[in-house]
């Protein structure tokens, strides 16, 4: 099948400095490379500081990368001014790790979800209700708690609702930064599921960025392992997994193993 | 409703609270204004008992406060010994001095440390931001004196703009844009001066409040939505980021205020600050006492000022005075 995404020697350096301090060049990631066929999953795993989430960043057109192509949708992306973006922007959405700071503590939740489409036009009240009514059904927020406050939910309603207005564009690439990483085991589980059912029901294409192999073994079709800005091991989740063949996989899933060799003691 | 009934309280509270320790503390301090007579051979003791006596300088102290307080209520905040007039329309002649040059150095000061603050966040780390705060270090690390004195020379050696004064002498035979224009001359290096002194601090307190805020996800969330650059840093951001700003806006009052005493003196802008120079200097004590009252009384309208931008900034505070 014909990619969705295709990443080809992506590179981002910064500099950092001028103007009497040392000028510093700091490369986030170099020669990165892969391709995501629609409605799969890729997870980026790696420790801190591997770069996944700049990668994101550039993925999702915040940032420039400073060599290399992003193809979406057989069209190239990189280089594009914001006019031209104006149309991809709704196609590529993130959700991020943090709950709280993802949500505008200024706005409800209803305009939260319904924020995205009031950019492209002007939604009159019914309209608004009706999109949000549909978004937060999807995910599973009930719609008594849509003229609260974001403070007023807890961490995995207001992911879910990060979810939602995600969602309001229709977009057919989800990058997923760290999203599980900040909920506890359980409410990880529900959101995990709950990301299964949306990519089945809606042909989503998720690109999941975590520092947990186990979790991205189990929502992933494909990991790759990234370390110190390069993809050091890619492959099928379940052969990556199982049979890690770089340095850097086996010591993330010795991370795991701990706890699961000792089964009796946890 | 009841939010800003009891801000005004308060406020209130505030008022009579520094005016009764300002009282006190005069009080305590050695010396008075008929003492310094006493010097002076040509007074006879009895004039200096008779003199006291009419200034109340005999009476003790919560009859003094006492009678001031009626005098508050009449409208003349006590009787000043050197003018020998009632304070209050000596210090409103020297308090709407005081002010025009503190609203409008406050207004120009916000407007550029927004503009800095905010074009210093948003290139955060690169070349303008560097320079700024190389450039509001340096103006920091300057003292405020240092800098009054300096814009001073400025102006004489070039001769472009007066040295000192509210206005020029021939003020009243000009036409109303000549006024204005040798208004605007005279404020320009008292207003230089308090707007490069105050700049430094805001534009460092917006540019870190900002670069938190443009970091956020949720701002890169609307980013990512396609909301337009500018819309996102001036309606988004700022608006997240207005709650420590409007508090530093009390605060920047404040400290224009206090900075502004200092610039009225070495400048000679006939404000509240050289007047409450002289009356300490001769220890005229009511007018130290009204002047001290009237920065005060700006302080808290800045305060309550910026405490009513927040409550309409902030729906969070909204919500939780209209729960109580």
């Amino acid at each position: 099948m014909e990619p969705l995404l295709h990443v080809e020697n992506l590179e981002k350096r910064y500099e950092t400095g001028g103007l009497f301090g040392v000028t510093k060049k700091v490369t986030a990631f170099a020669d990165v490379s892969f391709a995501l066929r629609p409605q799969t999953t890729l997870a980026l795993v790696g420790a801190s500081g591997a770069g996944k989430s700049t990668l994101a960043s550039c993925i999702a057109c915040l940032e420039t990368p400073t060599s290399g192509r992003i193809l979406f949708e057989h069209r190239e992306i990189t280089g594009l001014n914001e006019k031209q973006l104006r149309a991809v922007r709704p196609r590529i959405q993130l959700v991020f790790q943090d709950p709280v700071s993802s949500l505008n503590p200024r706005l409800n939740i209803l305009d939260i979800v319904t924020e995205p489409l009031n950019i492209h036009r002007r939604l009159s009240e019914h309209e608004k209700r009706e999109h949000a009514r549909e978004l937060l059904d999807r995910v599973e927020i009930s719609w008594e708690k849509v003229l609260r406050n974001p403070e007023e939910l807890s961490g995995g309603q207001k992911q879910r609702v990060a979810i939602a207005r995600a969602l309001a564009l229709k977009p057919k690439l989800l990058i997923l930064d760290e999203a599980l990483s900040a909920l506890d085991a359980s409410v990880q589980a529900q959101i995990a599921n709950l990301l299964l059912d949306l990519q089945c029901s809606l042909g989503l294409t998720y690109l999941f960025i975590t520092h947990d192999l186990k979790m991205a073994a189990h929502l992933a079709d494909e990991i790759a392992v990234m370390q110190n800005g390069r993809i050091v091991e890619l492959g099928a989740a379940e052969r990556v997994f199982r049979n890690p063949a770089h340095e850097m996989t086996r010591q993330l899933v010795k991370a795991h193993s701990g706890k699961d060799l000792t089964p009796g003691l946890v | 409703m009841r939010y800003f009934a009891a801000r005004f309280l308060q406020t209130l509270f505030l008022l009579v609270g520094v005016s009764f320790l300002t009282f006190l503390f005069s009080a305590m301090a050695p010396g008075n204004y008929v003492d310094e007579m006493r010097l002076n051979p040509q007074i006879s003791p009895e004039a200096l008992a008779s003199l006291r006596a009419r200034y109340q300088l005999d009476q003790p102290l919560p009859v003094r406060y006492a009678r001031w307080l009626v005098s508050l209520a009449h409208g003349e905040l006590g009787y000043s010994f050197a003018y020998n007039t009632p304070v209050a329309p000596l210090l409103w002649v020297r308090a709407r001095n005081t002010l025009l040059l503190t609203l409008t150095a406050t207004l120009i000061t916000w407007a550029l440390a927004l503009l800095l603050g905010i074009w210093s966040a948003q290139t955060l780390g690169r070349l303008p931001d560097r320079a700024l705060s190389l450039a509001s270090a340096a103006l920091l690390a300057i003292p405020d004196l240092v800098l009054a004195l300096g814009l001073l020379i400025l102006a004489a050696r070039s001769g472009k703009f007066p040295t000192g004064g509210l206005v020029s002498v021939n003020f009243e035979a000009l036409s109303l844009f000549e006024k204005v224009r040798d208004l605007a001359n005279h404020m320009t290096l008292p207003i230089a001066a308090l707007v490069l002194t105050t700049l430094p601090v805001l534009v460092r307190h917006i540019r870190s409040a900002m670069a938190e805020v443009l970091d956020a996800p949720f701002l890169r969330a609307a980013a990512a939505h396609g909301i337009p650059r500018r819309k996102l840093v001036y309606r988004y951001a700022l608006r997240a980021a207005a709650h420590p700003l409007i508090s530093l806006f009390g605060f920047s009052v404040g400290t224009l205020l206090s900075g502004s005493l200092l610039v009225e003196i070495v400048m000679s802008w006939p404000g509240l600050g050289p007047l409450l120079l002289e009356a300490i200097l001769a220890r005229d004590l009511y007018v130290v006492i009204g002047g001290v009252l009237f920065s005060m009384l700006f302080l808290v309208l800045g305060n309550f000022l910026a405490d009513l931008l927040l409550y309409w900034a902030d729906p969070r505070i909204r919500a939780r005075a209209g729960a109580k």
